[in-house]
């Protein structure tokens, strides 16, 4: 069974919400109900797949396992270091393995979710070590990697922030409040993903160039296609997480948003502030941060500026290579890196961009940029401009 | 380190990221809204703000409303240099 796609999943979601809601009225904790209803959802979610299910499993245990060793490690104050990065190393190998596998048409370790339960994992591990999380029981740590709504494809929540909620008791009118926006965002999410998605889908007809065609028509095909898709894939993305929010806050768990009108956005930075949110928060907060602060420190780089555009470049490059070791998506995450570089950089330097800057002509023209790049890279990631360079290539 | 100190490098510090001199004048604007400040630039600020005084400020444990104005980010140093 797939979350959020088949009926079937919906009324056994209003069915499993049921007592989520008793227990949210009458003032309980929601958490014990929604650890069996996740493991209910789960069952249901690898169903007959044995092999993602013992990967699962495999993934689940030896999370637990480091987690548990490292965490001792730094309650008893002794620290280890070498405890924390063979953690780091376990949480992160079955994600790089599985990928590296995918390139040889092999499923080593794969299992659906394995992306999201590992940025959790990773999260917990690096905030251990950062004296950021000094408890953490195994239930709500199992509670955190587990909970159904959001296991297939996020948001990413955080460890401390779930546990916040996963503890707290909510008055009747509070989770009144919370059920009643949950069912909401739950509707919305379908409306945007089962409607507005399959109309923008159905406008998606990528093709190569044809020669019967000029130039100037082949190109605004291309166009068209890649407005198509991006609009599909917001629609289509933002739909899922709209819903995984929404099941998440029926079961007292405010799990962040994950997009905030995208295509607003008047430079690309600003866009990653407004797109996969939890993704790219993410990998600002442990990798960019990181890495800006391990080149600080040893004096990598002469200016700040320098500094951080690499470290745009190794996040979203990054980002791209998660996304799969293929030529689409590593070519769309440098793609990325080099383009935040670059903003940076422009608005840094540029003095027409600082007198500029609030004048709404100049905004306007920020954001027709903005969007038509934002557009382009979505041609990258979805193989439509591979499918368009094969084409020129091979005639 | 005193506070006047402490006061005057993270001016600098911002003045840097910012790229813009005009953290000096406008200590309580929102540095977000008013485009001086956005996410990546942000971690800038926690490295450089580690760099200075030696105070690490995780990503997450500060509320961006707690951190988002010239006065507000000398605050927050303030309360963990001097504690």
């Amino acid at each position: 069974m797939s979350f959020y796609l088949q009926p079937s999943f919906f009324i056994l979601l209003a069915v499993a919400v049921v007592p989520a809601a008793v227990l949210g009225f009458a003032g309980r904790r929601i958490k014990y109900y929604g650890f069996v209803a996740s493991l209910f959802f789960l069952s249901m979610l690898f169903g007959r797949d044995l092999q993602g299910f013992l990967a699962f499993l495999f993934f689940v245990v030896l999370a637990f396992g480091v987690t548990r060793w490292e965490l001792a490690s730094w309650k008893r104050g002794q620290k280890s270091m070498a405890k924390f990065y063979v953690s780091l190393a376990a949480v992160i190998a079955p994600l790089v393995i599985y990928k590296v596998g995918a390139v040889f048409d092999e499923n080593l370790l794969g299992f659906i979710g394995i992306s999201y339960i590992t940025f959790k994992a990773v999260q917990v591990v690096l905030e251990i070590r950062d004296g950021l999380i000094k408890e953490l029981s195994a239930f709500d740590y199992l509670y955190f990697l587990l909970f159904f709504a959001p296991f297939t494809s996020g948001p990413i929540d955080r460890s401390r922030r779930f546990s916040e909620d996963a503890n707290r008791t909510y008055t009747a009118p509070e989770y009144a409040d919370l059920l009643s926006r949950g069912i909401l965002l739950l509707l919305a999410g379908a409306c945007y993903q089962m409607v507005f998605g399959t109309i923008c889908h159905h406008f998606y007809t990528p093709e190569a160039f044809s020669a019967d065609h000029s130039l100037l028509y082949n190109m605004a095909a291309a166009w068209k296609d890649a407005f198509a898709y991006g609009f599909y894939l917001f629609f289509d993305f933002a739909g899922y997480s709209l819903m995984a929010m929404g099941a998440s806050y029926c079961f007292g768990i405010r799990t962040p948003r994950n997009f905030r009108a995208p295509f607003i956005a008047k430079d690309v930075k600003e866009f990653w502030d407004r797109w996969h949110m939890t993704l790219s928060f993410w990998l600002r907060d442990f990798v960019f941060m990181r890495f800006v602060r391990s080149a600080t420190r040893h004096k990598w780089f002469k200016s700040r500026l320098t500094c951080a555009c690499v470290g745009y470049i190794i996040d979203f490059g990054l980002m791209g290579v998660w996304h799969g070791i293929t030529v689409d998506y590593i070519v769309y995450g440098f793609f990325y890196g080099f383009l935040l570089a670059a903003t940076d950089i422009y608005q840094k330097k540029c003095p027409f961009h600082k007198k500029h800057k609030k004048d709404t002509w100049y905004k306007l023209v920020c954001w027709a940029v903005t969007i038509n790049l934002v557009m382009f890279a979505m041609s990258i990631f979805s193989g439509q401009a591979h499918i368009i360079v094969a084409g020129l290539i091979h005639g | 380190m005193t506070e006047e100190e402490i006061e005057k490098r993270t001016l600098e510090l911002l003045a840097e990221v910012c790229d813009d001199e005009v953290v000096y004048e406008e200590r309580d604007i929102d540095l977000f809204e008013a485009g001086l400040l956005d996410s990546m630039a942000a971690i800038e600020v926690l490295v450089g703000i580690e760099e200075a005084f030696g105070v690490e400020i995780a990503p997450t444990e500060v509320e961006r409303e707690e951190m988002n104005s010239v006065n507000k980010i000398i605050h927050q140093i303030v309360v963990r240099a001097l504690a």
